[in-house]
């Protein structure tokens, strides 16, 4: 995939590296700083890189936006059990592809990421779990590991430090649920991707039984930064209770898509109109997804003094999720929004618990009836009160990812699926476009 | 720790200990909470949702089946909110299953219906096209209907955790998730239908049972499975003489829910085509049927002259007849024949085991031993395969309690996967020292230990230092109570000696008797000829011994009649009749008769089962055993000799059929489940 032209409006700290010639390569990255912050951190007491990244405020990028330096905080260090780093990147919320650019310009940068959260902990081995369709990404981070094996920044006494370290990639199999992470571990152990049930959580009893740390691969990748320049430098360049930058997937109507390493807190405006260039072709900006498809919707409306952080994402009743923004133009039919964002999540539901696995089935079977011109006025409400009865309920959030996108948009958006019982099949079809989720 | 934990649900104020999950918490106070895929003793899930309750200070519903009791926690079961999740998820539920509870198999018993009208919606709101895919057949005593399944996976876990077998697993994902078999398009498994029994829908249904009859038209009779020696209740579903099921229903008895395929579906021998349904008499050196008085005459007949004539008598009894028959029997034999010429196939050397342990108390394990004591020795069996509840109980333990399993056998056996240490062979000597640090310990050893060696096994055990209990592993029903009733040439019942020893089996095959009276056995299936001067037989089927007599009389099953067996931990257990086949008797009503034919019932005194056993309580060593417990469908133990047994006992003879999980001696044959599934395998 080429990398899309960079917005003068970016922070680059992750970023940093795209766009150079070779940048994957170990070379590149010895050459701009590289693996310096792990040599740092090897001088470092384990603690003292847990307050490092406790002080960034470097919240998991995922989607959960949990802080990650209270997350390494709670591996039982003096556990007599091997402690194991798991790197998630089975990046498959739709509207989402940050982690791919990372790992395709930067797999040496993850890799000390790796390192570090490993001295952290006293960890000697790690996987990254790459989602099955990353093919080309694992061909590439295997490249990297064998770099990193051949120029002693993994294996036996890296660098002479005494720390040993092996790090492994791991295909998925193509399912969305193993994005989370206890169906990740799962799976890394060659079972059935399907969640488990929490308490114990992964810093507790993770893979194969043993704590582990197990994070974003963009988490992991800020973590270099964090202890080169200082864990207040990075916390500086985001808001308050969220450090440093995110990067942003732009998808939708927008002139100019793409993946920006914008600041947190970023105004939502800015980056549709300067970052993204704008609405494309001058339409109306309709609705808003601000991190993948599991977020409640916005309207146009309610994107007009949002940032892209956590707390403005929750004020408005949504989340920062993951990073993979979706932009709807007027012309856009929502209930064909609402109706793909059901067809993934019942594809995807893995078929453990009842409100998920027929809840997402029935709710794509009627929206597609539905769209089809074939709905009633009940359908509408049948619609809402099923999703708010699966919110919740279910045993991962899958269920409540299919659920929260649904509701806001029937309840956003009512007067669309009014308008498909008048105007049969669907008064949008004129439009010529619809948005591809 | 505390001991207990103090938390209310529904306004009760509930004492449990910590780690308590709700739902049991809940259940010991008397409040149900539904759930489909909690399934007591096998791993969580928390899948099903429908357990779902209100819990202060949290913020949403939590699944009772995976939260533990906490000081203080306040629990709701019955809000408006919980109830409006469970009619929701049953909802969910019913989207994708068919309707078809009118032919249903499980329709009356079905969890679903029940919960559905507990706590399901009137009416469904669901409109669209069900998902719906043919069923398939799995094995041949399971078949799979995908739309009824709820995907609770109980299946998948009774089959991996219970069984150790993992012949289950889920393809697909989502909404059309399947159960299917893990290996190809078949099950690689055992064939013991748990997976059938604990399907709470009817997803999965047995071959023996589809479409047979609807529940609540059976009769329902708690007997003991025929079969091997563990002796697992097996309640027979019965409608019109005929039995159409065999579960474990009420998890009642030793085995708790489990049950082999014998157990659940090899009853079907009964009603074989060649079951003998009148008596046949030798007419011109063809067996010919006959009336019951006429064969009872030619038998009496005999039976006095040779008497009067001073001629001799050999007795071969049975390891699946009653404990009362075989009392009877061997009363009969010495008693009225006078001889001491009496025996039956042994297939564990009891006797040595016991005069071994004379003079401890409390040395011989029972089933629930197994699931209980810390540490278990297998010698030489392959349980999983010969002894399947005793292997049932041992993983349980493993699974549950941690228990450390050791085996000392000479091929790898399913033991080997959860064992502490495994041994090729036959000597346990190297693992003397991992033992004597177990604070407890049972010994299980089948035939290959014998004579000295059980002497030498249990010189082994208690040099150990820690508490030992011992299994002689006996092969069938009543094998076991075979020898307690004396049906040995050496000992009399309760292993008094029988003063001058008569001549075994063998002999008794090999001399020239003038009559042979063989009851439920078939000691000429290798094809040997008859040497005694008049073969009686008493048998269900014409074996190669009984072609070769001169009458036949037609026996009831276990299944037809009442009594007592002792299984192979010595635990007796009553026997209910279940069905009656016309023509058939059991073999205590045909010994009576022909005593009474004979003119000496009074000598033997009366031949209800009730009474004999009542003399075998006064009577006989270690069966003081309280009535209420057995007549209540328990099992009580029987008190091992605690004395010599002053009788040299050829331990050549024990010798074990080694029947495998499909076969089962000469009965085995007659069952069309067991034939099928060898049959299923062979053309694999």
């Amino acid at each position: 995939m080429l990398y899309n032209e960079p917005s003068p409006l970016e922070t680059r700290v992750l970023s940093r590296r795209f766009g150079m010639p070779n940048s994957a390569s170990i070379d590149t990255y010895l050459a701009t700083d590289g693996y310096k912050a792990f040599l740092k951190a090897r001088g470092m007491k384990p603690e003292e890189i847990i307050e490092e990244v406790k002080i960034s405020n470097l919240r998991g990028r995922g989607g959960a936006g949990f802080p990650t330096g209270m997350k390494w905080s709670f591996v039982p260090r003096n556990s007599p059990k091997p402690k194991y780093i798991v790197v998630n990147a089975d990046e498959s919320e739709p509207g989402t592809c940050k982690d791919r650019l990372l790992m395709e310009y930067d797999p040496h940068q993850l890799i000390e990421g790796v390192l570090i959260a490993a001295l952290s902990v006293d960890a000697h081995a790690g996987w990254i779990y790459i989602r099955g369709e990353y093919r080309y990404l694992i061909e590439i981070m295997d490249k990297a590991l064998n770099e990193a094996y051949h120029k002693g920044w993994l294996g036996k006494n890296i660098q002479g430090t005494g720390f040993d370290f092996d790090l492994y990639t791991h295909s998925g199999a193509g399912a969305y649920e193993c994005g989370e992470e206890s169906a990740l571990l799962e799976s890394l152990e060659g079972k059935r991707g399907i969640p488990r049930i929490r308490p114990p959580f992964p810093a507790v009893v993770g893979a194969f039984q043993c704590p582990t740390i197990l994070n974003n691969v963009e988490t992991y990748c800020a973590v270099p930064a964090i202890i080169r320049d200082g864990g207040k430098a990075f916390a500086d360049l985001g808001v308050p209770k969220a450090g440093g930058t995110k990067l942003t997937c732009l998808t939708g109507h927008v002139n100019k898509p793409g993946v920006y390493e914008l600041t947190l807190g970023f105004p939502v405006m800015k980056m549709i109109n300067e970052v993204g260039g704008g609405v494309r072709n001058g339409k109306k900006l309709k609705a808003f997804i601000p991190g993948g498809s599991s977020c409640p919707i916005l309207t146009g409306e309610e994107c007009q003094d949002a940032t892209m952080d956590y707390d403005s994402m929750a004020a408005r009743k949504s989340m920062l999720g993951s990073g993979g923004v979706v932009v709807m133009d007027e012309d856009t039919c929502m209930v064909k929004a609402a109706l793909r964002i059901m067809r993934f999540y019942a594809h995807e539901s893995c078929g453990w618990c009842i409100p998920c696995r027929e809840g997402t089935t029935w709710l794509r079977k009627i929206l597609t009836r539905f769209h089809e011109g074939q709905g009633t006025r009940s359908d509408i409400d049948l619609i809402g009160d099923l999703s708010k009865n699966m919110l919740g309920r279910t045993f991962c959030p899958l269920g409540d990812a299919a659920a929260l996108p649904t509701i806001s948009i029937v309840e956003k958006f009512r007067q669309e699926f009014e308008d498909h019982l008048n105007g049969r099949p669907c008064p949008f079809e004129h439009a010529g476009h619809m948005v591809t989720v | 720790m505390p001991d207990s934990v103090k938390l209310t649900i529904d306004g009760h104020e509930v004492q449990a200990a910590p780690g308590t999950l709700v739902i049991d918490a809940a259940k010991q106070a008397g409040i149900e909470i539904p759930a489909f895929c909690y399934y007591e003793g096998l791993t969580l899930q928390a899948a099903c949702r429908m357990c779902l309750v209100e819990v202060e200070k949290m913020p949403k519903l939590q699944a009772a089946c995976t939260l533990p009791v906490a000081e203080g926690m306040i629990v709701r079961t019955e809000t408006s909110q919980v109830a409006t999740a469970r009619k929701y998820t049953l909802e969910f539920l019913l989207t994708n299953h068919p309707l078809d509870c009118p032919v249903c198999d499980k329709g009356g018993e079905c969890e679903l219906q029940d919960m559905v009208f507990r706590y399901g919606a009137g009416e469904s709101r669901f409109t669209e096209i069900k998902i719906h895919t043919p069923e398939k057949q799995y094995s041949p005593v399971v078949y799979f209907d995908a739309p009824r399944c709820i995907l609770c996976f109980r299946c998948v876990r009774i089959c991996n955790e219970g069984m150790g077998v993992g012949a289950l697993g889920v393809i697909n994902r989502g909404a059309v998730s399947e159960i299917a078999p893990n290996v190809g398009d078949h099950l690689e498994c055992d064939e013991c239908g748990a997976c059938v029994d604990i399907c709470p829908v009817g997803a999965l249904t047995s071959g023996a049972y589809r479409y047979q009859t609807r529940p609540w038209e059976m009769t329902h009779v708690g007997t003991i499975c025929t079969h091997c020696a563990d002796g697992c209740k097996t309640t027979l579903g019965t409608r019109n003489d005929r039995i159409l099921r065999g579960n474990n229903r009420d998890h009642s008895g030793i085995n708790g829910e489990f049950l082999c395929v014998k157990g659940r579906y090899a009853y079907d021998f009964y009603d074989h085509p060649d079951r003998l349904q009148a008596p046949l008499v030798r007419v011109n050196r063809k067996l010919e049927e006959t009336s019951w008085a006429q064969a009872l005459e030619t038998v009496a007949k005999k039976f006095n002259e040779t008497l009067a004539g001073g001629g001799s008598f050999g007795v071969i009894g049975s390891n699946h007849t009653t404990n009362e028959e075989n009392f009877y029997l061997q009363k009969f034999a010495r008693e009225v024949l006078g001889t001491n010429h009496i025996d039956h196939h042994r297939t564990g050397d009891v006797v040595t085991l016991l005069d071994a342990l004379s003079g401890q108390q409390d040395k011989l394990a029972t089933v629930a031993d197994l699931y209980q004591r810390k540490a278990i020795l297998v010698v030489g069996a392959d349980l999983a395969i010969e002894h399947p509840l005793l292997s049932y109980q041992i993983r349980a333990n493993y699974r549950h309690h941690q228990a450390r399993i050791y085996v000392v056998t000479p091929g790898p056996v399913r033991e080997d996967n959860y064992a502490a240490a495994s041994v090729r062979g036959h000597e346990y000597e190297s693992l003397r020292e991992k033992l004597k640090v177990e604070p407890e310990l049972v010994i299980l050893f089948d035939d290959s230990v014998k004579g000295d060696g059980v002497r030498k096994l249990v010189d082994f055990g208690e040099s150990l230092g820690i508490p030992v209990k011992y299994i002689c592993l006996v092969d069938y029903s009543n094998s076991r109570g075979a020898v307690d009733m004396g049906l040995t040439p050496e000992l009399l019942p309760g292993y008094h000696p029988a003063g001058q020893p008569g001549m075994h089996a063998q002999e008794m095959l090999a001399a020239d008797l003038n009559v042979l009276w063989v009851v439920g056995s078939n000691p000429l299936k290798a094809g040997a000829s008859r040497k005694a001067g008049f073969l009686l037989v008493q048998d269900m089927f014409l074996t190669e011994t009984a072609q070769q007599a001169d009458v036949v009389l037609p026996a009831a099953c276990a299944y037809e009649k009442i009594g007592t067996v002792t299984n192979v931990t010595g635990e007796v257990q009553r026997l209910k009749r279940g069905v009656n086949t016309m023509g058939a008797k059991p073999d205590l009503e045909i010994m009576g008769f022909i005593a009474r034919e004979m003119g000496v019932a009074a000598k033997l005194g009366p031949w209800a089962p009730e009474i004999v056993f009542e003399e075998i309580r006064k009577t006989v060593r270690g069966y003081q055993i309280p009535l209420p417990v057995i007549a209540t469908g328990g099992a009580a133990q029987t008190m091992p000799v605690n004395g010599r047994i002053p009788v040299e006992v050829p331990s050549g003879l024990v010798r074990s059929d080694h029947n495998g999980l499909f076969d089962s001696g000469t009965l085995g044959r007659y069952s069309k489940v067991l034939n099928s599934v060898i049959e299923s395998r062979l053309s694999r």
